[in-house]
């Protein structure tokens, strides 16, 4: 029997390893070392590591980002928290100006081994500063790469490459996953960046899904299934880079695409991905390419609009029987 | 409250240290009314900050400095860059765009960078520059090096969050850092009796729990004074020291043309102009028998020469190739 860990554990134990495999591997944030992170993702790193390699931080993102970008300029590999993801707007001037342009504005003088980690995603009632998915946002700067765990195989293999590269990477994890349990392997592996996962393989439709909403197309696949439709599920893992190649090979052999995401879908990385398969792919698809995401408004508070603002596994079987009804 | 550094005035000249802070403070305007020469001409593209008239603080601080520390700069960074001993060469090739520059031309002005000589790179971003010190100095902690980091920023800069955030981050870790605050009086266009309520940034280091400490950000040798303190106080675990230094820039904020529209008096710009740096250590050095109008003019002359091979090497520097251009985005 193969060991089964959660996704916040497997994580932790990715942190626990790179750490240990690493001396320059730092980690700094609010309440990650004395309490563990609010999430428990740091749990027993400042035993373990003591407190000059975990260190709790003031409230203070934008000096948190910031001396990562000067640690990792020096050659250190920090890993910085910020805790929710919506709080990555007060940092957001160290992220995209300065870790994610040093490397190209200085010639390649410099280079950024710097790990952000953070929590996104809604179905949690936390409302709308505390349920974002932004990853879009992050995706359209050159210099950073994004990373969406959507399994705790992943959740422990993408913070060990993460930390690794040698590159400004954001770890996002996903809130309302932390306690979902899968096969983990003891020993340290890493998943590599910008490869995607193809979870089902499948002939009549593919679906393109992004973080949580990965479990809930693989619901609704099942279910689909069980009534002769065979459901291709791709997690691109990385929504940069992003591994268009085998999203388009999916969609030349099924012919037909649905992207579920649960950011808002106008102007999400789904926009991104569809106006590639079209350029890729257009004479392969029988269908125009569906997207499945969030509506044009701030994430809800009352469970019952939470419920039908984030796509789920019921949503996204009837979005690909719609799309396998067009002719 | 902000240190009288008076007493500190007094440490004694050597003729070494004159002519150092002097060359440093040559190499800078000269380097600066070239550049802005060659931008006003058309030769050259791109935008200015030119440092002229606030040379002695970049001298100063970085005479107190070793190579191995560490400093970040600001979108007015020639002059750091210059005073922490980066090259004409490569300088003059950078704001030409060419491969031959401190950023293979990808940077320009407002991004020089000097990695071997400590220099941690110039910033587009007022402030942004703090945080990133902040970090180096960390890295000076972690490794357990005794290397200290200094963020220079403005006046403009010291209403921003990542000042507040970086000092008190940097004071709460006692961590090797001098935040160098140079006051030269605007934030862009805008007074600073119109951006804050205080005289004295210095003042701000009190609600950091660190010492803060105003210097004459014209006359290089008390900015070295006050500089030599701090960063041996950094040096050894006592934590970081908001220095402001009060000086004044000669030229716009932008460019050398001139003002477009009258925002600073024309007696207020004589009168700091009536106390320039370079003039008063020249001054200094001669009426202490520290050195002779002979060794200044030999400064500006090799200054001079250097300038020009600098420029003719930048112009006949090869460009980018366009093929190039995704080069550097991030490593796969």
């Amino acid at each position: 029997m193969s060991r089964q860990l959660t996704y916040v554990k497997a994580f932790n134990e990715g942190m626990h390893q790179i750490m240990a495999e690493d001396p320059d591997v730092f980690l700094i944030g609010e309440d990650v070392a004395g309490y563990g992170g609010v999430f428990h993702m740091f749990d027993g790193l400042l035993t373990e590591f003591g407190p000059r390699r975990v260190k709790d931080t003031p409230i203070s993102e934008q000096a948190i980002i910031g001396l990562g970008v000067g640690a990792a300029a020096r050659g250190l590999r920090p890993v910085c928290d910020l805790m929710f993801m919506d709080f990555i707007g007060v940092a957001m001037d160290q992220i995209f100006n300065q870790a994610a342009k040093m490397k190209y504005m200085f010639g390649g003088a410099v280079s950024m081994p710097l790990t952000i980690t953070t929590a996104g995603g809604a179905g949690m009632s936390a409302a709308a500063q505390h349920s974002q998915s932004l990853e879009a946002w992050l995706a359209h700067v050159p210099g950073l790469k994004v990373a969406m765990p959507a399994s705790p195989y992943d959740a422990k293999g993408l913070i060990v490459s993460a930390v690794r590269d040698d590159n400004p990477v954001i770890v996002v994890l996903n809130k309302k996953m932390l306690g979902m349990k899968g096969e983990v392997p003891e020993e340290l592996y890493s998943v590599p960046l910008g490869v995607a996962n193809v979870v089902t393989e499948g002939s009549d439709v593919t679906i393109v899904a992004i973080g949580r909403m990965v479990i809930e197309a693989t619901k609704a696949a099942a279910s689909l299934a069980e009534q002769g439709i065979s459901v291709e599920v791709i997690d691109p893992r990385c929504v940069q880079p992003l591994d268009i190649g085998t999203i388009t090979d999916s969609v030349r052999k099924t012919n037909r695409v649905l992207i579920v995401h649960e950011a808002v879908e106008f102007g999400g990385i789904g926009a991104e991905i569809s106006s590639q398969i079209q350029e890729d792919a257009f004479d392969y698809l029988d269908a125009p390419v569906a997207r499945l995401a969030a509506p044009f408004a701030p994430v809800p508070y009352a469970p019952i609009l939470e419920n039908a603002y984030v796509p789920d596994a019921a949503r996204i079987e009837a979005s690909v029987r719609r799309l396998l009804e067009r002719r | 409250m902000a240190t009288p550094t008076e007493d500190l005035r007094d440490i004694a000249p050597t003729r070494e240290v004159v002519l150092d802070l002097h060359r440093r403070m040559v190499r800078i305007r000269r380097f600066e009314e070239s550049a802005g020469k060659l931008v006003e001409s058309g030769d050259m593209p791109g935008f200015l900050h030119l440092y002229v008239g606030q040379e002695a603080v970049a001298a100063g601080v970085m005479s107190a400095l070793r190579d191995d520390d560490q400093i970040t700069s600001t979108h007015r960074g020639h002059g750091h860059a210059i005073a922490k001993g980066a090259e004409f060469r490569p300088m003059f090739a950078e704001l030409y765009g060419k491969t031959t520059g401190y950023c293979k031309g990808r940077g320009g002005s407002m991004h020089i960078v000097d990695m071997s000589r400590g220099m941690l790179g110039a910033n587009a971003i007022v402030g942004g520059g703090i945080p990133i010190a902040v970090g180096a100095a960390f890295a000076s902690y972690y490794r357990g090096e005794d290397t200290v980091a200094v963020p220079f920023f403005g006046d403009g800069a010291t209403n921003i969050g990542a000042f507040h955030e970086s000092a008190n981050m940097a004071a709460v870790w006692d961590l090797p850092m001098v935040l160098v605050c140079e006051n030269n009086g605007y934030a862009e266009f805008t007074p600073q009796s119109k951006h804050m309520k205080l005289e004295n940034i210095a003042d701000r280091a009190a609600s950091y729990g660190m010492p803060g400490v105003i210097v004459d950000g014209m006359d290089a040798l008390a900015v070295r004074a006050v500089a030599l303190e701090a960063v041996e106080r950094a040096r050894n675990g006592g934590g970081p020291t908001l220095i402001e230094a009060k000086t004044y820039r000669y030229f716009d904020h932008q460019g050398i043309k001139g003002m477009r529209i009258q925002y600073r008096d024309p007696a207020e710009v004589e009168a700091w102009q009536s106390r320039d740096a370079i003039r008063l250590i020249e001054t200094v050095g001669v009426v202490e028998g520290l050195a002779t109008a002979e060794d200044f003019a030999q400064i500006w002359a090799e200054t001079e020469a250097e300038i020009t091979d600098a420029i003719e090497f930048a112009r006949n520097s090869p460009d980018p190739d366009p093929a190039d251009m995704l080069a550097d985005v991030y490593t796969v």
